[in-house]
């Protein structure tokens, strides 16, 4: 079982080093969109240090959307889906790995490129190391979550903007402690409540998600 | 002990259309059988079926007896399926595609597969590159690398020149004389020795009242 785990993984993570998925892409967007608000808000500090938290964890999110819909979606249109479906391997591992090389792939990325992101928006010193942390706890979370609806919208056309409208929702808490988390820092107060309930979200997402999106695959795959 | 494969009184149903009812059949240590029938008449959905990928509305399938679907691991776990697509990654090379389904399986003997079916001096070169029928011969090598003793074949002779056709074959009858079993489905071409064929087109449900649609 760990065995299948590490080949799926190195299988994903091996393609998307050699054909440049739509993750990498995915940190681009991430990048070049939060660049943008200094430029339409302008440069007045305070403002930008007052909305900082929220644009990198906005952004993220969106970012995530834009890979996740592909998470399953070129297994499914060349059979390897079928026969993951058909390994020995339990398809809630095949989910859990390939979930594993996306955040790893376009997760990871994000959670590096986010404190550069906060120097431009401004945001103080003391809030990079809550922000770093928040998002630690929370990238996962989003590529779980949005698993399910990857796997959900298979087959769908428009598949993108119908896991959006599914997921985006669903990310309302990840993005509200995230965000409470750099500002209860900022503001001298203790982070450690806003980050305990980001690892209950993820500590919750990690065995659900996967059995989720692995029913949804059973049935795109009928 | 030999084993058994059976289906009983299976019947399937697919975008609101019954494809087949009341299908039976039974297969044992050595069997082949082949799924004849026009276009739509259900050889793909019965080879899903068998497989576990869709679920039979009605009927059983049965390994020694025991209904597959108390024990689906262990029934992926002893069957080969080789559907129309291919499942190969453009970005990695045969080989690498090749040992990937291998491993899934628990390893097997990629390199002797890939000689066998005539593809080793392709199998550094990315999938991308190959041509159908060289695809297809990637999918079926899984077939030399893999121990399964249920083979399921949806038209797996698609797309192959002669030789490779042959080489098809002859994968099957050293598969059969083995003691294994396969299931596969074609369009005409030349009969398995002493094969068990099933028209599927026989149970095809009459749909008194509900005219056909135009062609």
């Amino acid at each position: 079982m760990t065995g299948a785990f590490r080949r799926i993984l190195m299988r994903d993570l091996r393609l998307a080093f050699r054909q440049g998925t739509d993750a990498v892409l995915a940190v681009c967007f991430f990048i070049i969109a939060a660049t943008l608000f200094p430029l339409g808000i302008g440069p007045e500090t305070n403002i930008l240090a007052r909305i900082a938290p929220g644009v990198v964890w906005v952004t993220a999110l969106l970012a995530a959307m834009l890979s996740l819909d592909r998470l399953f979606q070129h297994d499914y249109e060349d059979g390897s889906l079928e026969l993951m479906v058909l390994s020995p391997a339990p398809l809630e591992v095949v989910v859990l790995a390939k979930t594993t090389a996306h955040w790893l792939v376009a997760g990871l990325p994000v959670i590096v490129a986010a404190p550069v992101l906060a120097i431009i928006l401004q945001m103080p010193v003391e809030g990079f190391l809550p922000l770093i942390a928040a998002m630690a706890l929370g990238t996962p979370a989003v590529s779980l979550i949005g698993a399910i609806g990857a796997a959900l919208t298979l087959g769908a056309r428009r598949g993108g903007i119908l896991v959006s409208l599914l997921v985006l929702p669903l990310y309302v808490p990840i993005l509200i402690f995230g965000v409470a988390a750099v500002d209860a820092a900022l503001t001298g107060q203790s982070m450690r409540p806003h980050l305990l309930l980001l690892g209950a979200i993820l500590a919750a997402a990690l065995p659900l998600a996967p059995w989720t999106a692995a029913a949804a695959l059973r049935q795109a795959t009928l | 002990m030999p084993d058994s494969f059976t289906g009983d009184t299976l019947t399937c149903i697919r975008g609101e259309r019954v494809v087949f009812s009341a299908l039976s059949f039974a297969l044992s240590d050595g069997d082949a059988l082949m799924l004849r029938g026009p276009n739509g008449s259900g050889k793909s959905s019965l080879l899903r079926v068998m497989a576990g990928l869709s679920p039979a509305v009605d009927g059983a399938l049965r390994w020694n007896g025991a209904p597959v679907t108390d024990d689906s691991a262990g029934h992926h776990a002893r069957l080969i399926y080789a559907g129309h697509q291919n499942a190969l990654k453009p970005a990695l090379t045969v080989r690498e595609n090749l040992t990937f389904w291998a491993e899934m399986h628990g390893g097997g003997r990629v390199d002797a597969a890939l000689e066998r079916i005539g593809l080793l001096a392709l199998a550094d070169l990315p999938a991308r590159f190959l041509s159908a029928g060289e695809a297809r011969r990637v999918c079926l090598a899984r077939l030399g690398a893999i121990e399964a003793p249920l083979w399921l074949l949806d038209e797996p002779a698609t797309a192959l020149d002669a030789g490779a056709r042959q080489t098809l074959f002859d994968l099957i009858a050293e598969h059969r004389a083995r003691g294994g079993m396969v299931a596969m489905s074609a369009h005409g071409g030349a009969p398995l020795p002493d094969e068990k064929t099933l028209d599927i087109a026989a149970y095809a449900v009459a749909r008194a009242g509900i005219e056909e649609p135009p062609a």
